[in-house]
């Protein structure tokens, strides 16, 4: 759970990363795109195998992420048992702590349809046909609905690793002590809010017309 | 003071238990939580009625015996300004007035055996998957030949004051009895007494806690914020550190 989760959150930074080369223009967004399917360890990997070698490692972490939280979430359900609090006291326990798994379920379905939309070219929503990555992501983001839809997820996604960013590091042992616990959770607010800004930027740009 | 309680009657574990509403009117502010129990099962007993079964012992917040969830916190944690057991709580925590809800430990591995009492016997289980150290008993030896550093002691020290109540499990959303399993693991992990059978040990009960039926750890807090011995969630921190430490070492392996 938490090595995959970190796999996973070092992937979303680098995929945050990337998305902002929008800024600089359709040749170094597209030439980056490329370069991801084609280039990266070239030398040593033939031309368009790192692509499915990435593809694949995070197709395992995903699968391993779900299927740890599926067992986690069953055992859970067991351990708790079948008699319920008639009042619950909740004090501690964060907001993001308690939507981990309904946050789960909905960043599968925010996965698949990414990988729908932009990958696979299935839902064209602002284009036609085979494009470029530019000419896609202006398309998309040209409609206001589509940058809320996009916020909401990836706010969705913000609180999910606010929890998950500190448990990891916590399952791993990295939690000595009281200080411990308030340097990784304020670790995880800020990869939280990182990714949620660093997500939004491009969007937000084209949505008001400031990228051309 | 005048007090209403409502408390959660389950007249044996098969059975479906409610919570009942019972009136108290000469409540005393000095009282213990326990001793308004104490006066709410004599009036009982003077109408007649079934008196309420609750766990208790040395009521002086030592020994781990009582545990009940007071208005939904494990020993009436949110109601109290200090860490304390159920026995430790007392009446000058609420006001005249007060409704306050009684329930038992709710958790798939506390069974509920009747009213408020539960059966906390899978934590006796996790002990005997390796929460001892194996030594000769005899003469006590010098203490000076075993030297224990300081921070350590103290963390040791610190880490042995759970008393196995169980509240990190009630307050738990998963079951979870990892504090508590993570309190044994580090009260021996600190102790050179403790080394050699370090490995073994961090493997097999956390074997037994999960065979007995408690959920996995989600790192949320909520255990240790209702723990009346305020053990540190970092014990956690350490279980974690054994368990991967002990997962490149054959110890405890099944062979």
């Amino acid at each position: 759970m938490a090595v995959t989760g970190l796999v996973l959150i070092a992937f979303l930074l680098m995929h945050m990363y990337g998305n902002l080369k929008i800024f600089i223009g359709p040749e170094a967004y597209n030439d980056y795109a490329e370069f991801l399917k084609q280039d990266l360890l070239a030398p040593i990997l033939p031309h368009g195998w790192f692509i499915w070698i990435f593809r694949a490692v995070l197709f395992i972490c995903l699968v391993l992420h779900i299927y740890c939280a599926i067992t986690l979430w069953s055992v859970s359900v067991e351990a708790r048992g079948k008699s319920k609090y008639v009042r619950k006291n909740r004090k501690e326990q964060t907001l993001a702590s308690r939507f981990m798994r309904w946050g789960g379920i909905a960043l599968f379905l925010l996965i698949v349809f990414h990988i729908l939309m932009f990958t696979s070219n299935t839902f064209q929503l602002g284009w036609t046909g085979k494009q470029e990555p530019y000419t896609m992501f202006m398309g998309a983001f040209a409609q206001p609905w589509m940058v809320v839809i996009y916020a909401v997820f990836v706010g969705i996604v913000c609180v999910h690793i606010r929890h998950g960013f500190w448990s990891a590091f916590a399952t791993l042992g990295a939690n000595v002590g009281k200080y411990a616990q308030i340097v990784l959770n304020v670790i995880a607010y800020f990869v939280a809010v990182l990714v949620f800004v660093g997500f939004m930027l491009p969007p937000v740009a084209v949505c008001f017309g400031l990228v051309s | 003071m005048k007090i209403t309680l409502k408390v959660w009657r389950q007249a044996r574990n098969a059975s479906t238990g409610a919570m009942q509403s019972y009136q108290l009117n000469d409540v005393s502010a000095e009282m213990s939580f326990l001793e308004m129990l104490d006066m709410l099962n004599e009036q009982l007993t003077s109408q007649g009625q079934e008196p309420v079964a609750f766990d208790h012992d040395c009521r002086e917040g030592i020994c781990g015996m009582c545990g009940v969830v007071i208005n939904g916190a494990p020993h009436g944690r949110y109601s109290s300004p200090v860490a304390t057991t159920t026995c430790q709580l007392h009446m000058r925590n609420f006001h005249d007035g007060d409704v306050i809800e009684v329930e038992p430990w709710r958790a798939g591995a506390f069974p509920i055996i009747k009213d408020l009492v539960v059966d906390r016997s899978a934590f006796d289980r996790i002990i005997e998957a390796g929460g001892y150290i194996s030594v000769n008993t005899g003469s006590a030896p010098e203490a000076h030949s075993t030297p224990a550093p300081k921070l350590q002691a103290d963390r040791a020290f610190d880490a042995a004051t759970c008393i196995g109540c169980g509240a990190c499990v009630a307050a738990c959303p998963n079951g979870s009895g990892m504090l508590f399993t993570s309190a044994k693991v580090t009260h021996l992990a600190n102790l050179p007494q403790g080394q050699p059978e370090r490995r073994r040990r961090v493997k097999a009960m956390i074997a037994a806690h999960d065979d007995n039926g408690f959920g996995g750890c989600q790192n949320i807090g909520e255990c240790a914020s209702v723990c009346p011995k305020q053990i540190p969630l970092a014990s956690i921190g350490q279980l974690n550190r054994d368990l991967i430490a002990a997962l490149f070492h054959a110890d405890g392996r099944n062979s």
